[in-house]
């Protein structure tokens, strides 16, 4: 898994409630069997309807922070989303609140999601909307984000912080109990 | 302490609990289909890592499938590719596959409960947010990633956050026209797209123990709608009834004592939740969807909400654009293009036998295209069996091969742009049927009525 720590970049403004996987990933281009190849998909259906979608907008689309509002990712589980986020090149999310199952999805992959209050999210949003290049810092090991001298602390799991940081995932934990997991079994073998 | 059924379940499916890790939960079932499952198999295989009890996995071919008669043959290449790659898989691994033509292909969550893989008690996931569907035997099911495939594949585990618990009970009764699909809309109208995130949803009331295992698992599909992790009904004389005798259901001695202890998962009276709600359905009517995701719901003798009406005023907006609807009006009327009956919302034999009642003796109007997909062969056999197929035909509906179809428009079936659709299904996102294409999310009577007349129409209307 990728490993996090730290990252600077400018924000892409996605100033929108409920973005769903759907339209970060259309279902059409879910067929591959291979993990790569959907970062140039991503937000596909966006991007060719509406011209003035932010990631047609030379200024912003090449941000490593993108920046959203309520329960982003939510509706299909597909991972597939949270492959076409990372291979597009975008590193942390920050919005007001994600779906559970993408939620999931990106802290195993390495993706950072972090979650702001909506004043702070709006804050962020007129941030890149009055300076597109405007430049901020994401510190995983201290959990803050900072711009213009300004911290915000955030709060992150310390399982999924310790995971990210050194790209760990889940299996390496999970095979380490496999005691526990035997135990399980053989007291429910019946059941 | 008195416990509610959700809480029961997780406790009982807990192997390892530490402060300041997530949850390690035992899963008992899982359940592969072809698009969230090939990365899994190469992870596995990259990392030598055996399957962990093959016998607990099922698989079968549903969102990229074909649904012509001539399925055998996939034109798409990398369609084709995808699921050669699950058979393969399943080949090499001695999972047991469900695939076209063994009498048990279709959508992954119409096949389980049909082959009684789906028990009460029992912890299921699936490549695929609509696994919420099996929580309607009572059993704890939720969607996950490909990641998490690989670690119940691996291990039998996953690692969870403990979920927060949420009472929703339907109070009253409602109108004959109203059905399962209706009453989850109106849920999800209420409370929103995100207001079941982090939970857990029990179904309760009256209303609900009324209602047929196909009615149920339409409920519980879409608490993933709401954001909810996963929605269930404790189990009761009608789970058993539905499950009795079924494959991979207990038989014999067995059977009478599962079905003991499944009773005893009920949630204890005056169990507490995190979160409650009464929903009143007295004499409510059928609802239909207007915008852009499920909360956009109304019923169908409502009009469309005003601008300010509450919510992201941006969001309404482009809403009302893409929908090519006003604020303030009602949706009865508007023609369309298409109808759509089938997914796993709304492809159960019930469905079916809904809108061959409707259909029967009447066409389908000539401006639109109407497609019924079952969700399984077996919806389909039934249906053959029942002579439903010829009321189809006969009214100009195109009765097609079992698979997921137009609610994803994974396969050849697409709405083409800008066309409307009335539709079973259970998204109504931007482009979910085809890029640039309209969705009402309806109950099959809505669809089939309106496939009639040739606008939206209320099933009322034709009596």
């Amino acid at each position: 898994m990728k490993k996090f720590t730290t990252l600077n970049s400018h924000i892409i403004p996605l100033a929108i409630d409920n973005v769903d996987t759907d339209m970060i990933i259309p279902a059409q281009h879910l067929k591959s069997v291979s993990k790569e190849g959907y970062g140039e998909n991503v937000f596909s259906a966006l991007r060719s309807m509406y011209p003035d979608f932010v990631l047609n907008k030379p200024q912003y689309n090449t941000g490593k922070i993108l920046v959203s509002k309520e329960n982003f990712g939510c509706g299909s589980s597909r991972e597939h989303a949270v492959w076409a986020i990372q291979q597009y090149g975008i590193e942390t999310v920050i919005c007001n609140s994600f779906s559970d199952i993408f939620f999931n999805n990106s802290a195993k992959n390495g993706l950072l999601l972090i979650t702001q209050p909506i004043e702070v999210i709006n804050e962020f949003l007129a941030i890149a909307e009055k300076d597109p290049a405007a430049e901020m810092t994401v510190d995983l090991p201290n959990q803050t984000i900072s711009y213009n001298g300004k911290g915000y602390h955030f709060d992150y799991d310390g399982f999924r912080k310790h995971c990210l940081i050194n790209g760990l995932d889940d299996l390496d934990y999970l095979v380490s109990h496999i005691e526990e997991i035997n135990r399980y079994e053989q007291s429910h073998a019946n059941a | 302490m008195k416990q509610n059924i959700i809480n029961k379940i997780w406790n009982k499916h807990l192997v390892h609990s530490k402060a300041g890790f997530p949850e390690m939960l035992y899963i008992d079932r899982i359940l592969l289909h072809e698009v969230t499952s090939a990365q899994a198999f190469a992870e596995l295989k990259n990392r030598n890592i055996q399957i962990r009890n093959k016998q607990n996995i099922i698989a079968t071919v549903d969102h990229s499938i074909p649904t012509d008669k001539n399925r055998i043959v996939i034109a798409d290449e990398i369609a084709r590719k995808q699921v050669d790659t699950l058979r393969a898989n399943c080949k090499e691994t001695g999972i047991t596959i469900y695939d076209i033509d063994s009498h048990h292909q279709g959508i992954v969550h119409v096949v389980g409960p049909e082959l009684g893989f789906t028990l009460p008690g029992k912890t299921i996931i699936c490549g695929d947010s609509h696994t919420s569907t099996h929580g309607a035997f009572g059993a704890l099911a939720f969607g996950v990633g490909t990641s998490e495939i690989t670690h119940a594949m691996a291990s039998s585990c996953i690692l969870q956050d403990k979920p927060k618990t949420y009472r929703v009970e339907f109070k009253g009764m409602p109108n004959k026209y109203f059905t399962a699909k209706d009453a989850i809309l109106k849920l999800i109208a209420e409370i929103g797209i995100g207001g079941g995130k982090g939970c857990v949803i029990e179904y309760v009331g009256e209303y609900i123990r009324s209602l047929s295992m196909e009615a149920r698992m339409t409920i519980c599909n879409m608490s993933i709608e709401c954001g909810a992790r996963a929605g269930l009904v404790a189990p009761d004389a009608t789970t058993f009834a539905y499950l009795e005798g079924r494959q991979y259901a207990p038989k014999g001695q067995d059977w009478e004592s599962a079905k003991k202890e499944w009773l005893a998962l009920n949630s204890d009276s005056d169990s507490e939740y995190d979160y409650n709600i009464t929903i009143d359905i007295t004499g409510a009517g059928p609802m239909i969807t207007w915008g852009i995701n499920p909360e956009h719901a109304i019923a169908l003798n409502e009009t469309t909400p005003a601008l300010d009406a509450g919510g992201d005023k941006a969001t309404l907006e482009k809403a009302y654009a893409y929908t090519k609807l006003q604020p303030g009006q009602s949706l009865l009327g508007t023609a369309i293009d298409f109808a759509f009956v089938g997914s796993c919302t709304n492809g159960r034999i019930e469905d079916l036998r809904a809108v061959a009642k409707i259909l029967d003796g009447r066409k389908v109007a000539s401006n639109v295209t109407m497609y019924i997909v079952p969700g399984s062969e077996q919806v389909m056999e039934m249906a053959q069996t029942e002579g439903l197929d010829k009321i189809f035909t006969a009214a100009g509906a195109d009765f097609r091969m079992p698979g997921c179809s137009m609610c994803l428009a994974m396969n050849p079936d697409k709405v083409p742009e800008g066309k409307r659709c009335i539709s079973t299904t259970n998204r109504n996102f931007i482009g979910r049927q085809g890029p640039n294409s309209i969705t009402h999310l309806a109950s099959p009577q809505t669809v089939a009525a309106s496939a009639v007349l040739g606008k939206i129409a209320a099933e009322e209307q034709l009596v």
